[in-house]
């Protein structure tokens, strides 16, 4: 089986609402222009092409087709679509290298929830018998998950707000909140949602971001270092929201423990609420030495279905500027963090 | 270029009242609601849920022992609803709470009607508030209340309830891209616009946000003849829902002069027997009064009696 490498990474500015369509074309056009620029790659050289999107963030069926001309599908292309965050489109181009059907690909993904109402549309993820037909919106349903840790002694308020604050003072110039703030100011603030402040929850946010793949003889041709892709595991829990322990995340801890994330320098997290970035610390056993989320990670931009590419992408940034020698990015999908995904990986001299 | 006009932006509502045929599983627990009663069904580890799942979550089994639970509980977490939306159980400020029922081992997630905040706890006792209409799964539960007086009583053999109904209705602001607002905003003005690919010189009507051959914005305006070719069409002989013309009529592709990319409309004027590919034709407006953003300021296209295009003028364009 085929090593794989990431050997590109660009994002377009996490930014409240844009004035583009839902088919993303306008984010993705400069970003894909940048990640070939980037790599040396035209078009025709691309052997896979996989995007993540949702038609109900666009409010229309097939949406993901329009995105399709942001490519130049012409002659005709080898393409796929996962109704996922991108980092499940990253796993099926990473198959697809794997197996040696092909030896690049491009994996991208976008989302305009500024278009919707996102809290309301994330309920249709629910079961559409007994849980959607309430509409428990998205923020309300991390509130549970939160309030259960806090009644459980698992962490505190502020603990929740310590982790904001760490992730805005660690966010960069793409990233739609950053700057220094004090836990405590924080904690002044009024409830969003109680137990959920304004700070505990991801944005809403309009991005886009592409990921490049390349097998093992075409990364180095590409990239002096690229982030070699030691193990991507991804794992699903129970639709019945009571049925799960909401506390642990058994999914992301199997997913982790498949992928092998031991010894990691640095950690991007796909954590839309501050709670879920401490289950996640736990899940996956990250140790006090290790980085999170030096992007800033979701709470300082979350565009939905790029999110969590982007956890991959800028975690093997680090890998490829030199920085890091061993990351791991996960991502997540679903309510409550219902499902998880781990990507370990590490430069090689 | 394509100026720098802001996009054009519109309230975009997409709704559908689905009806989910429920399996037995949702069906018994559906049925038990409308008799004000609830049930959940016992996995293989001999948790008892509630509601009831089809198949374990652990093990995928398929699961059928109905086990009878209380209707009244204790609240394991919560969240509190200040602005409650669209949709939501209660139209007031409520607690979103996980339920655990007596008898049951996994929480419910449903509406918990408190007042305020500092009323609700861990802990505390509710119990279920009945919809007055039942007979629609999970929504025969208005909401949980906390315990007081009791509930009303079950009732005794209900109709079995193997259908629900369950809205969907999500409301978008959608944008045109800065090449569609171009097109749009000409057709107010009886103009049909199209635009040109930089790199292939492709004619597109409507303009792309990106040439789907060369991935690059299309963007040099052509103004565009409301005459043309039928490259390809059908006869539309079944009546359907939102049908606005009775059939037989002809769905077709036209393709104007110029362009390279033809679009959808209909051809009318003729019986729909007589429309072949390559006859010409040419659009029937509206009276000017009724133009809007849109390209049904074109009534129909109706054929000009010239003769037909040959087939190798257009064979690229099928």
């Amino acid at each position: 089986m085929a090593d794989v490498a990431v050997v590109g990474f660009a994002q377009a500015p996490n930014v409240r609402a844009t004035h583009g369509t839902t088919n993303g074309v306008e984010m993705l056009v400069p970003i894909f222009r940048e990640v070939l620029d980037s790599t040396g790659l035209r078009t025709e050289d691309i052997g896979f092409w996989c995007s993540g999107s949702s038609d109900y963030l666009a409010g229309r069926a097939f949406s993901f087709i329009a995105a399709v001309d942001a490519i130049g599908a012409f002659p005709p292309i080898n393409e796929s679509h996962v109704e996922m965050d991108a980092a499940w489109a990253l796993y099926e181009a990473w198959v697809k290298i794997r197996t040696g059907e092909v030896d690049t690909a491009l994996v991208y993904g976008f989302g305009k929830s500024s278009a919707g109402d996102l809290r309301r549309t994330l309920a249709l993820q629910l079961d559409p018998y007994t849980a959607a037909p309430l509409w428990p919106d998205s923020v309300s349903i991390a509130g549970l998950q939160a309030r259960l840790g806090l009644d459980a002694g698992e962490w505190t308020e502020q603990d929740m707000a310590e982790v904001a604050a760490r992730s805005r003072a660690a966010a960069g110039p793409g990233a739609q909140i950053s700057g220094r703030v004090a836990a405590a100011d924080l904690l002044a603030e009024p409830y969003l949602a109680d137990p959920l402040r304004k700070h505990d929850c991801a944005p809403i946010t309009d991005g886009a971001a592409v990921v490049v793949l390349a097998s093992a003889d075409r990364a180095r041709e590409l990239h002096e270092r690229p982030a070699w892709i030691t193990g991507l595991e991804h794992r699903i829990e129970s639709g019945s929201i009571g049925a799960r322990d909401l506390l642990r995340s058994p999914s992301t801890t199997a997913a982790a423990e498949a992928a092998g994330a031991a010894d990691v320098e640095v950690a991007e997290l796909h954590a839309p609420f501050t709670h879920q970035e401490i289950v996640l610390r736990r899940a996956i056993g990250l140790g006090e030495d290790v980085a999170i989320n030096p992007s800033g990670g979701p709470l300082c931009g979350n565009p939905m279905f790029s999110a969590g590419l982007s956890r991959i992408g800028e975690a093997a940034s680090r890998v490829m500027s030199g920085a890091a020698r061993r990351v791991l990015a996960h991502a997540t999908s679903g309510p409550a963090l219902q499902q998880n995904l781990v990507c370990v990986m590490e430069g090689r001299s | 270029m394509t100026g720098l006009s802001e996009p054009l932006s519109a309230p975009l509502e997409v709704g559908f009242d689905y009806t989910r045929s429920l399996g037995p599983v949702h069906r018994r627990f559906a049925t038990e609601l409308r008799g004000r009663r609830i049930v959940g069904v016992r996995g293989s580890d001999g948790r008892v849920h509630v509601p009831p799942v089809e198949y374990d979550p652990d093990t995928a089994a398929a699961l059928d022992e109905f086990v009878p639970v209380g209707t009244r509980g204790t609240v394991l977490s919560w969240s509190w609803m200040p602005r409650p939306l669209e949709g939501q159980p209660l139209a007031h400020p409520f607690a979103w709470a996980l339920v655990l029922l007596d008898g049951a081992d996994t929480p419910m997630l449903h509406a918990l009607d408190a007042g305020s905040p500092d009323a609700v706890r861990t802990g505390m006792r509710v119990q279920v508030r009945w919809a007055a209409e039942l007979g629609n799964g999970i929504r025969d539960i208005a909401c949980f209340e906390p315990v007081g007086q009791s509930p009303a009583p079950p009732l005794e053999d209900p109709e079995p309830v193997s259908m629900i109904t369950a809205p969907v209705h999500l409301h978008y602001q959608h944008s045109a891209s800065p090449e569609e607002s171009r097109y749009l905003r000409g057709l107010t003005e009886g103009r049909l616009l199209g635009q040109r690919c930089p790199q292939c010189r492709k004619v597109y009507i409507p303009p792309r946000g990106a040439c789907p051959t060369d991935g690059v914005p299309t963007e040099e305006e052509v103004e565009l003849p409301d005459t043309g070719i039928v490259t390809t069409f059908c006869i539309v002989n079944v009546p359907f829902l939102g049908q606005r013309i009775p059939p037989p009529y002809v769905s077709a592709y036209v393709l104007l002069d110029g362009a390279d990319i033809a679009f959808l409309h209909l051809v009318l004027g003729c019986d729909a027997a007589d429309v072949r590919m390559g006859m010409r034709v040419r659009a029937e407006w509206k009276p000017r009064e009724e133009w809007g953003y849109t390209l049904q300021n074109i009534d129909h296209f109706r054929p000009t009696g010239e003769p037909d295009a040959p087939f190798e003028t257009y064979a690229q364009h099928l």
